[in-house]
Order: C-alpha cells, then sequence, then structure tokens
C-alpha cells in the first residue's frame, strides 16, 4: 500500500471500534426462544445439516447469556409481556431478528389475539420473511446482521460509557 | 418431624425443554411435585375463528400450522371431513399417495420427538442424528409441494398435483434406509444406562386411567391399550395395509418410547406396501363443482378460467350438516368437527387436538416424581403448543 510499517509485518493496526465489532459479530450468541413453526426450522438450522457454530453462533438457554434474541414464530397478546421481560433481562447490547411472516407482520393470523409484528414492541434488526423461512433464508439474515454489528460506530466507546453506541445509518 | 412447606415455582413459558410456550406452575415439596397446574394459551392464533371465514379450500393452510411438526397428518384430516361433508370418493392413486405422506409425515414428526426428548434429558448425540435424518423428508416434502413445513399439498377431492419424477425411487431410500438409522438411535439409547435410570418408572399412567383422561396415541398405547384409527377406524384405505400395533406394558415413559419405535419401523411397512400398490390414474375426483381444473384447461380455454376463477373466488357450496372425522395422526387422534349451514365457509371448524388432551394428563403422571422428571414426562407427552391453543 506504500505504507511504511514501523511496527513489523505481523502487527495489526485497527480502530478499537473495529475490533470490538469484530468479536461481537463472530460470536453471536442467540437465545433458544421457539415460539411456533419457525422454531423448528430454527432448530433445524442449528442442528447438523446447517450448523450454525460454523459461524460462532451458539444457541444458550438463558437471556442473561445471550446478546441476540430470533423471535421465531407468532407473538399473541399474552406472550408480549413475556417477550419483553426476557429482552430486558439481555445484557446490552443486544440485537433482535424477526424471523419468519408473524414475527414481521402478523402473517395470515390478523386476529383479535395477535399482535400484528413484534416490531411494536422490540426494536428489530433483521426481518426475515417466509412461513416459515427456510434455515438458509434464516442463515442469510444472521450474515446480514453480522455486517450490520461490524458497521456500528463507537462500540468501545459505548462500552467504557462514554456516549452511545450508533448503529449504521440505512443505506 | 419437619415442617411441610410447599414451595410454587413458575417453569416457562420461556423455557428451553417446554417445548414452545408452555408455561406450568408446580408446588413442591422438597423436590417431590405435589401439584402441577398447567397454563396453555401463549399460542392462541384464532385458528377455528379464522376458518369461518375462509373457504373450504382457504381453510386448509390454516391446518398446517396447528401441529407444524406434522402438517400433512392435519391436512388429510381436515381434507377427510370436508369430503365426508361433500359425500366424495376419492381416486385410489389419490388415496395411495396420501398415505405414503401421512407416514413420511409420522417418522417426520417421531424423529422430532426423539432428537428433542433425548436433548432434554441430555443426549445430544440423538438430536444431531435425528435432525439429518428429518432432512431427507423434508427434501421430499419442498420436491413435492414447494413447502419444507407449511406443504398444503392435499386438496379436497384429491391432491394438488401428481407425484414429481423420481418420488419413488425417494421413498424407495427411505425405506431402505431408515431401518438402519433405527438401529443406530436404538443403539445409542436402548441400552444406555442413563437414559434406562431416566425413563423406567417414570410418568406411569394405568390403562384405566389413560382412557379416562381421553389420551390417545402412542401415549395410550404405551399404557397397553391396543386401539389404532388406522386399523380400528380406517381411512384414506389404511384398510388394505397390514401392519402391527405395538403395546407397552409397563404404562412407562420407557415403554412409550419404545412403542414410538416400533411405530417408525412400522410406518415403514406401511410405506413399503403403499408403493407396491402404487399404480397410474387420476389424482383428483370427478367433481368440476369442487376440483379445481387441471392447469391446462385454465389456461388454454375460457370455460377452464372461468370454472377456476369461480372456485378460487367464491368456493363451492357444502351441505347443510355437521360431520366427524378423525385420523391417527402422530401424536393420538386428530379430530376435525365441520358444522356447515350450506353456505362456502364452515359455520363452525372444531378442531379435537390430541396434544391438548394428552397435556391433561401431567398432573397425574407428574404427582409424586421428582421436578427433574418432568422434563421426561414432557417429553414423553410429545405435545405441540401450536395444536394445543389453536
Amino acid at each position: 500500500m506504500g505504507v511504511e510499517q514501523p511496527l513489523g509485518e505481523n502487527v495489526l493496526t485497527t480502530s478499537l471500534d473495529k475490533l470490538v465489532n469484530w468479536a461481537r459479530k463472530s460470536s453471536i450468541w442467540p437465545m433458544t426462544f421457539g415460539l411456533a413453526c419457525c422454531a423448528i426450522e430454527m432448530m433445524a438450522t442449528g442442528a447438523s445439516s446447517h450448523d450454525l457454530d460454523r459461524f460462532g453462533i451458539i444457541f444458550r438457554a438463558s437471556p442473561r447469556q445471550s446478546d441476540c434474541i430470533i423471535i421465531a414464530g407468532t407473538v399473541t397478546k399474552k406472550m408480549l409481556p413475556v417477550i419483553k421481560t426476557v429482552y430486558e433481562q439481555m445484557p446490552e447490547p443486544k440485537w433482535v431478528v424477526a424471523m419468519g411472516a408473524c414475527a414481521c407482520s402478523g402473517g395470515i393470523f390478523d386476529t383479535y389475539s395477535v399482535v400484528q409484528g413484534v416490531d411494536e414492541a422490540l426494536p428489530v434488526d433483521v426481518y426475515i420473511p417466509g412461513c416459515p423461512p427456510r434455515p438458509e433464508a434464516l442463515l442469510y439474515g444472521l450474515l446480514k446482521l453480522q455486517d450490520k454489528i461490524a458497521k456500528e460506530r463507537n462500540s468501545f466507546g459505548s462500552a467504557l460509557g462514554l456516549g452511545e453506541r450508533l448503529e449504521p445509518t440505512a443505506a | 418431624m419437619a415442617n411441610k412447606e410447599i414451595m410454587t415455582v413458575n417453569m416457562g413459558p420461556q423455557h428451553p425443554s417446554t417445548h414452545g410456550v408452555l408455561r406450568l406452575v408446580i408446588e413442591l415439596d422438597g423436590e417431590v411435585i405435589e401439584k402441577i397446574t398447567p397454563h396453555i394459551g401463549y399460542l392462541h392464533r384464532g385458528v377455528e375463528k379464522l376458518s369461518e371465514h375462509r373457504t373450504y379450500h382457504q381453510a386448509m393452510t390454516l391446518t398446517d400450522r396447528l401441529d407444524y411438526l406434522a402438517p400433512m397428518s392435519n391436512n388429510l384430516g381436515y381434507v377427510l371431513a370436508v369430503e365426508k361433508l361433500l359425500g366424495l370418493e376419492v381416486p385410489e392413486r389419490a388415496q395411495t399417495i396420501r398415505v405414503i405422506m401421512a407416514e413420511l409425515t409420522r417418522l417426520k414428526s417421531h424423529l422430532v420427538w426423539l432428537a428433542c426428548h433425548a436433548l432434554d434429558i441430555g443426549a445430544m448425540t440423538v438430536f444431531l442424528y435425528c435432525f439429518r435424518e428429518r432432512e431427507q423428508i423434508m427434501s421430499m416434502y419442498e420436491k413435492l409441494s414447494g413447502a419444507r413445513m407449511t406443504s398444503s399439498y392435499f386438496r379436497v377431492g384429491g391432491l394438488s398435483q401428481d407425484v414429481y419424477d423420481g418420488f419413488e425411487a425417494d421413498v424407495r431410500r427411505v425405506i431402505d434406509e431408515f431401518p438402519g438409522y433405527f438401529d443406530v438411535y436404538e443403539g445409542l439409547l436402548t441400552k444406555n444406562t442413563i437414559w434406562l435410570q431416566r425413563t423406567i418408572g417414570n410418568g406411569v399412567i394405568s390403562a384405566e386411567d389413560a382412557i379416562d383422561y381421553g389420551i390417545t396415541g402412542p401415549a395410550l398405547r404405551g399404557s397397553g391399550v391396543d386401539w389404532d384409527l388406522r386399523r380400528d377406524n380406517p381411512y384414506s384405505g389404511y384398510d388394505k395395509y397390514s401392519f402391527k400395533v405395538p403395546v407397552g406394558e409397563k404404562c412407562d415413559t420407557f415403554d412409550r418410547y419404545k412403542v414410538r419405535l416400533v411405530e417408525m419401523r412400522e410406518a415403514i411397512n406401511i410405506l413399503r406396501q403403499a408403493l407396491d400398490s402404487l399404480k397410474p390414474g387420476p389424482i383428483l375426483a370427478d367433481s368440476p363443482k369442487v376440483c379445481y381444473p387441471p392447469k391446462e384447461r385454465v389456461y388454454n380455454s375460457i370455460e377452464g378460467l372461468i370454472h377456476h376463477f369461480k372456485i378460487a373466488s367464491e368456493g363451492f357450496p357444502a351441505p347443510e350438516g355437521e360431520v366427524y372425522q378423525s385420523v391417527e395422526a402422530p401424536k393420538g387422534e386428530l379430530g376435525y368437527y365441520l358444522v356447515s349451514d350450506g353456505g362456502t365457509k364452515p359455520y363452525r371448524m372444531r378442531i379435537r387436538p390430541p396434544s391438548f388432551v394428552n397435556l391433561g394428563a401431567i398432573e397425574k403422571m407428574g404427582k409424586g416424581t421428582m421436578i427433574a422428571d418432568l422434563v421426561a414426562i414432557i417429553g414423553t407427552l410429545d405435545i405441540v403448543l401450536g395444536e394445543i391453543d389453536r
């Protein structure tokens, strides 16, 4: 690149934000939180054929240990307070993936008991359409989430309590 | 003597081993369960109400999402109920393909049951194996209907389309390969000390109690009651096939496990017989008022187009009356009770889900056991919240 490397060849210079983002996006730990049909496809994605582990994505059973929640299925009005509680129990930083038509918009269940999209209550980062989405679609959605995490700014500063973590602006 | 102090513990709706959004309130005396109260309704989507605003063809898509582990069994129960209402005769080829798909669905559902049941008790390897084999059936589903889970492949009067080229070879592959996989699962579990200690003597329910609670399916047969709707009240041509109905003796979780494994082997047996008897022929009943016309007619003739448009937009009127039709779904007796007022939509559709009725017995099965064994009892009941809450 025509730039001198005073630190030698095996030293990499980067910004602290990028380092933090790289660490965060390479170990997304989602919660095992199945609501309905999509949960089965989520399980299939985690199981042998598609294998989420190769992306550093490992399911955790407790919200205290996770940093991503995949809303996999229909959100009912009875379930919504529970989802909010679980989301609030997760430590910062945290991301939300709405998997499937029901979580995105209520899907075919436009009834008295169904919340018309989980974004009425939670800040959704990635929407995955489909009823249910194929495992490949969920994988693609999670890779998009990784891209989004990689572009975040002030990740290091916000961890020290200096200002807010800034989400990338929409392209 | 120490004071008896009851502690109340909440389990769910967010819990990795409640198979969805089941919530149990458990009263404990030390580690021993005194009382279990299931709280349901966290996945109530109003399927029965929605179906009153769908034509008979449209309401099928809702049934896919009841027991989402066995979509085609749900479709089968629904189309049989509507056909009973209409008095419609289904061609033999369609019936045979329905049986093949229903048995593949049984395999698919039981594979998820075994995977989750074993995972809950701590055997992760079985989970990975079962999901690997399940993908084989999922890809057949996809080639056949275009969807991996929500298939809606059956139609009132037959099937939406004939099978794809190579379908028979795919079924033949399942018949040849799956018994070997079952041997692997049995090798991992049946003589595994941990598995035996967790399942033998766990969740016992006697035959009388099981009948009183209305339990059906493998959970009933595990208690030694010889009752299978495929044999005792045959539908869709099941009377043509010979198969064994396994029953348990000790009424515990281990016996229910053995019953389900034999059922999977018997499903292979039925698949083999059905595939051998599969002959070319029509796949839709000759009833132009009810069945969609073939696509060639829709695209090439004005009558076909009008005909298609009329069925798609208006539906078909069903004669006034009420019917009940039940099938042996992987989880038990799945029944559809349809009431028609002569219109093109069901006046009322009531679904009798096996999981809902089976869940009622959880208190009977769990009372007096340790709280750690409750996970095994939930697993052995094989519940799906989609059809419990509907």
